[in-house]
């Protein structure tokens, strides 16, 4: 009772505010509920609501050739792509969280530009580069790209770990006899391993997401997932690709699952 | 735990440190003895913290030399050093217990496993935590956090220990208990340690010797009850203890305020300005005429201040100048105490008048 006399506004008045939160998650949920239902549907294009119920648009997603490679090409560029991104990423951020850099500043701004300027250009420049350095169509061309795209969240997410961690730590692992590498190893990175495995599940899906840049420099054998999804979008309007995209979404749920369980656990530790 | 090995000297000499135009330490120099407390003592800013991080390597000083027991270690990286270090914040890893806190440095070392069970267990004595090896970190109170963080500092035997206000963390009660400790701690053990702190008080119960810094260099150096008695600087005078300062002029070897010719046992030199620097308890309200080796100053009695086991008053001398008396609250004492504007005369022993250079 006394409670409800504290509240400066009670929640009759602040109905409005339940309803425009409702309102944001509707827009938020739906398309992917759609997408979902769609990808059950009996009808052989993309129907809301579909007529019938099927399961045949997954088994032709897993039965397809050329979707089994596209996806087994979106695997393989997104785990090498989270290969290459942690490190360096981690690294960087490291070195611009040391301070005793003259123009850490500088090369953190350069750093995470990438994420101001607008995809479709980045897509055209590194198509124009690719032609020239023989990369188009190749597996190494994609890594570098989402490579490229996927080290500012990495550095973002990594930097904000070490910002809430005690150099002083670092400092005592040293004084006490670890080389800098160990003192790292030991002491700094389980620290701030969170942010790690979270700025990894970033490049992860940041490359395996990726159409824009895929779409300018993958073909043929290369096209990622993603590539492909969009050419059939336009070519072929058919069920198969909300079954994908299904898929998809359970991936992404899984991952974000995991790294929030990792997390509560951490965090109840300490 | 294990004895130290023999404790080492250290010489510091000519150290520098700019960040960009501003210098941070101005050409140091400092000797400390083989198994010597000495504390660095000195405001926020004036370098302590930056001297210390350049002993254990950390920060890398722009010219100088630092020798430990001989050997010159300017170049070695921070884990040569075989220094023990004790941060303001501890700096304890919150991922590790207790027991692997202390183990750390012995696992750096490759100390066989049975030793490293051995050795923690000691230090753990040493600091009386017996049974909490297996805590985690966040599970300590602060005092004991200090004490883990002393144990791993020194369960390697380091050459020497460096401490960083290690206790100003802690409230005042436990401050002082584990000042003692710290002091019993090092007096069993003898190892040669550099202590800092901004507090006074701290530096004077537990140095052999302190340190005066002030904007980067050394003030002046000394045991504490000397530091205390015979301060050179109007800067030391200040900061350690209170005083008042009485300008005066020297001619031919004697110093005037005013018209009045004052005594001092102090050395003078022939001619100048100074300030004569006097310890507020050393004030006396005068009696009759002054003797020889007493000097004698008329005022006006000021404000009284009570606090609780004494009081003090403030005394107007003239042109400005204002004298700080201190005593004790007996009664006696409070009934004579003269009231608020009564024109009063005090008196200062030669002995207790200090001279220190003006500005
Ligand atoms: N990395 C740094 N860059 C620039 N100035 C610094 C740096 N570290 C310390 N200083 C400056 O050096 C001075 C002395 O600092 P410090 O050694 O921490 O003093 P203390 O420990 O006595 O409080 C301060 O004025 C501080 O601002
Ligand atoms: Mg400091």
């Amino acid at each position: 009772m006394s409670r409800d006399a504290d509240l400066p506004i009670s929640h009759w008045s602040r109905l409005w505010l339940y309803c425009f939160g409702a309102l944001i998650l509707f827009f938020l949920i739906a398309p992917s509920v759609i997408v979902v239902v769609m990808s059950f549907s009996g009808s052989s294009f993309l129907q809301f609501p579909p007529q019938s119920w099927s399961l045949r648009w997954y088994t032709r997603y897993f039965e397809s050739m050329e979707w089994r490679e596209a996806t087994g090409v979106s695997l393989k560029v997104a785990i090498m792509t989270t290969l290459v991104a942690t490190p360096l990423g981690s690294a960087a951020a490291y070195a611009v969280n040391l301070k005793t850099l003259r123009y850490g500043n500088v090369a953190l701004a350069v750093l995470v530009s990438a994420i101001i300027i607008p995809v479709i250009l980045i897509g055209i420049g590194v198509f124009f580069l690719y032609a020239r350095l023989g990369l188009n169509n190749t597996f190494t061309g994609l890594v570098i790209a989402h490579t490229a795209l996927a080290l500012p969240l990495v550095v973002m997410t990594v930097l904000a770990g070490l910002r809430s961690y005690d150099m002083d730590q670092e400092r005592a692992a040293r004084s006490l006899g670890a080389t800098p590498l160990r003192a790292f190893i030991e002491v700094t990175m389980p620290q701030i391993s969170l942010s790690i495995i979270a700025a990894s599940l970033f490049a992860f899906i940041t490359s395996f997401d990726e159409v824009v840049v895929s779409f300018f420099t993958s073909g043929g054998d290369m096209s990622t997932l993603s590539r492909r999804m969009f050419t059939s979008l336009r070519d072929e309007i058919d069920p198969t690709i909300a079954a994908i995209s299904t898929c998809l979404i359970i991936l992404s749920v899984i991952l974000l699952s995991v790294a929030h369980l990792v997390g509560a656990s951490r965090t109840r530790e300490s | 735990m294990s004895t130290l090995g023999a404790a080492l000297p250290i010489r510091i000499r000519g150290i520098e440190k700019k960040y960009g135009p501003v210098t941070i330490l101005q050409r140091l120099d400092l000797d400390v003895a083989a198994g010597e407390f000495l504390t660095l003592l000195g405001p926020s800013g004036s370098g302590k913290t930056t001297l210390l991080m350049i002993l254990a390597g950390f920060v890398r000083p722009d010219a100088g030399s630092i020798k430990i027991g001989g050997d010159e270690i300017i170049a070695a990286p921070p884990h040569r050093r075989n220094i023990g270090m004790v941060f303001q914040n501890y700096a304890l890893f919150p991922h590790m217990s207790v027991s692997q806190n202390i183990a750390f440095p012995l696992r750096q070392r490759r100390v066989p496993a049975a030793d490293i069970v051995r050795r923690v267990t000691s230090a753990l004595e040493m600091v009386r935590l017996n049974g909490y090896g297996e805590r985690r970190i966040n599970q300590l109170s602060g005092g004991q956090r200090q004490r883990v963080a002393l144990a791993r500092a020194m369960v390697f035997e380091p050459r020497i220990v460096l401490m960083d206000e290690p206790l100003s963390a802690l409230d005042k009660g436990l401050r002082e208990h584990m000042q003692l400790e710290l002091r019993d701690l090092h007096r069993s053990l003898g190892m040669t340690t550099i202590y800092v702190t901004h507090d006074q008080r701290e530096a004077i119960t537990m140095s052999d010797r302190i340190a005066v810094m002030n904007g980067g260099a050394i003030e002046q150096i000394d045991r504490p009850e000397a530091l205390y008695a015979h301060p050179r600087t109007h800067f030391v005078a200040s900061f350690i203890g209170e005083s008042s300062f009485i300008p005066v002029d020297i001619r031919d070897g004697v110093p005037w305020f005013r018209d009045a010719k004052l005594q001092t046992t102090a050395r003078t030199s022939s001619s100048g300005r100074y300030l004569m620097s006097v310890r507020p308890e050393k004030v006396r309200l005068a009696a009759a005429g002054g003797d020889d080796g007493i000097n004698i100053l008329a005022g006006v009695m000021g404000d009284v201040i009570y606090q609780g086991d004494s009081f003090a008053c403030s005394i107007d001398i003239g042109d400005g100048v204002k004298l700080t008396m201190r005593d004790y609250c007996r009664e006696d004492t409070m009934a004579r105490l003269p009231a608020r504007g009564e024109s009063i005369r005090v008196s200062i022993a030669a002995s207790d008048a200090i001279l220190v250079e003006a500005g």
